[in-house]
């Protein structure tokens, strides 16, 4: 595996017995979930020929390895697991056979050789309110995350949590969970949220990366744009029932069996960006939606605190009716207290008129 | 605070603040106005207050003959946007949704194409509106600093509201943020400005036409 | 779904079925095609549309993929799993399917050109091909 390092990746799948049918195969794949235009193929294939693999550390935090679950799923088949041939997976403490000071060594020995170089992933949010929340082989996460972001060439914080907070940061947020870009400021950092993301995605930016050794074009929280450039809401495929105002009323009405917009369900599509509409789930078989449950909005911040799931997005979030009441009895009040010290005043105003008399208009 | 922090706002505390403000501006708006009370009336009653009062509150709906000819600009115009008005709040199937989470029950919308049409009409007609306002002398020496912002808060939510359902300009959430948060100016402005007028019309045109059924006159 | 479950519930059906009144996507693709076609006619030039990139309601894939049919040309690619190229009713047009290992999907394009790129044989690969009969050859 060592002595791959310094091949090119072209080398490498060449040495493998690849075929440049295949490889052309394998660029193809890449460009259609790096959501590239076909036109791109043969820069993809030439950035690939010489591209070198970049050592990646991957560190997991206060998360519950559903994103590398979600990634391993992109890993099983051949063409996916190419990318992970293609990158010298130096650390991963869920995925590597070997533990404790055996690991912890291999990470820092990584970071040595590849120092300015490596790149960083990290899934899971960071506990600020105290360490020892959260720790590996005795380290602090917020220890380790800095100590490993030294040398990074890049970071990809991958998952809601390592993006967002996730979970972890949802209200009232017992550890003090933070995000990545919340500590990191000096490092380009790119966010794959979702919880988990869509496993292409994850490879999908990686490869880029790998590719071009270049950033992503990002939004301005940090996603690139290529897959989260779009809402659920304009790429769904139930967008025109929503335009017709054709809304499923609860899950198992007509309206929920004829596929129509599930809106009232609950739906943050309008207000989710993300490629489930168009990469899909599971190998491009399905997606949330098409399964007729509602988005949930999982690739946005703060997406466990919206309200509730299965309340739509016009919906106001607190107890509107409970508020509305308690200001009117408070208004009853006020208002007959007002009310009585405008009628004294009338009255004394009343009062204190001088009826006109003749006398007056003959001044 | 990102949008969707800013979302979260306008559709949680914000939106609280709003409804507190406005339920309790208006309320003690009609507690000054009731509890000020009207002097006895000494002259003998020709008619019935009641009768009058209540048929006023429906007739001044609609123009007699000689202020639709006046006027026909403002009376079209001012039934357009009052029309579209209604219909883009109360019968937007997003809207019925959030009156039925706050009120408890909802009621049948329109399709969404008639309500987007709406839109853009009551829009048209607002602007219209003030053009002609801006261009009439009279009209614009009285108008005072209050009637613009009433018809700044007016219009913003139609035109946040546009931009939201079509997604224009900016990310969906903070449109969406935007659009909520007009509309909640608004009803914090509400009881405080001739906006109060949407409650006050019936207890003022109830006091003409009381007056009148009282002298046994037609309002 | 087979023959061997005649008793699932609707809810699992209800999405499938949907897929004849929900064709936004698939008249504005067709006509992309045909522009396609035109360019390749007046220009020599092909074009590649990853279908991937499309939304698609479910069943409008198998509806664009029906409509372009059948036609002279199927070719079977092992290359990191199988590939299927078949040109289409429409002479010129052609369907290139990506397999993996394990049978999934893992991009379709539709080709407009006179030849599928990935069905030529690959310079490289010639050349390989060159050293290795000649080795072949000089061993026996
Ligand atoms: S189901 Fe959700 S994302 Fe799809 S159209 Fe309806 S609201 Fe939009
Ligand atoms: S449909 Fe929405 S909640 Fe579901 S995975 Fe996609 S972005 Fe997340």
């Amino acid at each position: 595996m060592t002595n791959n390092k310094d091949k090119t990746l072209g080398e490498t799948l060449r040495s493998q017995g690849i075929s440049r049918r295949s490889f052309l195969k394998y660029c193809a794949a890449t460009a259609s979930m790096m959501a590239l235009s076909p036109a791109m193929i043969p820069k993809i294939a030439h950035a690939l020929e010489s591209a070198r693999r970049p050592s990646v550390i991957w560190l997991s935090f206060q998360e519950c390895t559903g994103c590398t679950e979600s990634l391993t799923r992109a890993h099983t088949a051949t063409i996916e697991s190419l990318i992970f041939d293609a990158i010298s997976l130096d650390y991963h403490h869920t995925l590597q056979a070997a533990s404790g000071h055996a690991a912890e060594e291999a990470r820092e020995a990584a970071m040595k050789e590849n120092f300015g170089k490596y790149l960083l992933v990290v899934d899971g949010s960071i506990p600020m309110d105290n360490p020892g929340y959260s720790t590996i082989a005795g380290i602090s996460n917020y220890d380790m995350l800095m100590e490993s972001a030294k040398g990074a060439a890049a970071i990809i914080a991958v998952g809601t949590c390592a993006t967002y907070g996730g979970i972890p940061h949802a209200n009232p947020n017992p550890t003090g969970a933070v995000s990545v870009g919340d500590l990191i400021k000096d490092k380009p950092i790119i966010n794959v949220p979702g919880c988990p993301p869509i496993p292409v995605v994850i490879t999908g930016v990686l490869t880029h990366f790998l590719t071009f050794g270049t950033i992503p074009e990002l939004d301005h929280i940090g996603r690139p744009k290529v897959f989260y450039g779009q809402s659920i809401h304009d790429r769904c495929y139930r967008r025109p029932f929503y335009d017709k105002g054709l809304f499923a009323e609860t899950f198992d009405d007509e309206g929920a069996k004829k596929g129509w917009c599930l809106y009232k369900l609950g739906c943050k599509g309008p207000t989710t960006y993300n490629a489930c509409a168009t990469t899909k789930w599971n190998d491009g078989t399905s997606w949330p939606i098409e399964a007729g449950h509602p988005c949930l909005g999982c690739s946005e911040p703060d997406f466990w605190d919206g309200g509730g799931f299965y309340k739509s997005l016009s919906m106001p979030t607190e107890n509107i009716a409970q508020t509305a009441v308690y200001a009117a009895a408070g208004a009853v009040a006020a208002g007959v207290a007002l009310g009585a010290m405008n009628k004294s005043k009338k009255n004394s105003a009343a009062k204190a008129h001088n009826k006109t008399t003749i006398d007056d208009l003959e001044k | 605070m990102n949008e969707i922090e800013f979302l979260s706002w306008v559709r949680g505390q914000g939106f609280q603040i709003a409804v507190i403000i406005f339920i309790a501006g208006v309320i003690i708006r009609f507690a000054e106005i009731l509890l000020l009370g009207r002097k006895a009336n000494i002259a003998e009653a020709k008619g019935s207050e009641m009768s009058g009062g209540m048929r006023t509150i429906v007739s001044r709906s609609f123009p007699d003959k000689n202020t639709f000819q006046r006027s026909t600009f403002t009376v079209v115009a001012g039934y357009i946007f009052h029309i579209g008005l209604f219909v883009t709040i109360f019968l937007f199937a997003p809207h019925i949704l959030m009156f039925k989470d706050v009120i408890g029950f909802g009621w049948p919308s329109l399709p969404t194409p008639i309500v987007d049409a709406m839109a853009v009409v009551t829009i048209i007609a607002l602007l219209a509106v003030l053009t002609h306002r801006m261009r009439d002398t009279v009209l614009k020496f009285i108008t005072t600093k209050e009637d613009y912002l009433v018809w700044m808060l007016t219009i913003l939510p139609l035109i946040t509201g546009y931009m939201a359902f079509h997604r224009i300009g900016m990310t969906a959430p903070t449109l969406l943020a935007i659009h909520i948060l007009s509309v909640e100016l608004l009803l914090v402005v509400f009881p405080f400005t001739k906006l109060m007028h949407a409650f006050t019309f019936a207890l003022s045109r109830w006091y003409n036409g009381a007056i009148s059924g009282y002298r046994g006159v037609q309002s | 779904m087979s023959e061997t479950t005649p008793h699932q519930p609707d809810a699992v059906k209800f999405n499938i079925q949907i897929g004849d009144t929900l064709t936004h996507n698939v008249k504005p693709l067709l006509h992309e095609i045909k522009h396609a076609l035109d360019k390749l006619i007046e220009t020599g030039k092909s074009t590649i549309i990853d279908l991937r990139s499309i939304p698609l309601a479910p069943g409008e894939e198998e509806k664009i993929l029906n409509t372009l049919g059948q036609g002279e040309v199927q070719a079977q690619l092992n290359a990191l799993g199988l590939s299927e190229i078949t040109e289409t009713q429409y002479a010129g047009v052609w369907i290139v399917t990506h397999y993996n290992d394990e049978q999934h999907v893992i991009s379709r394009f539709i080709e407009v050109t006179t030849m599928p790129e990935i069905l030529c044989s690959q310079t490289e690969d010639v050349m390989e091909a060159y050293s290795r009969l000649t080795l072949d050859l000089a061993d026996t």
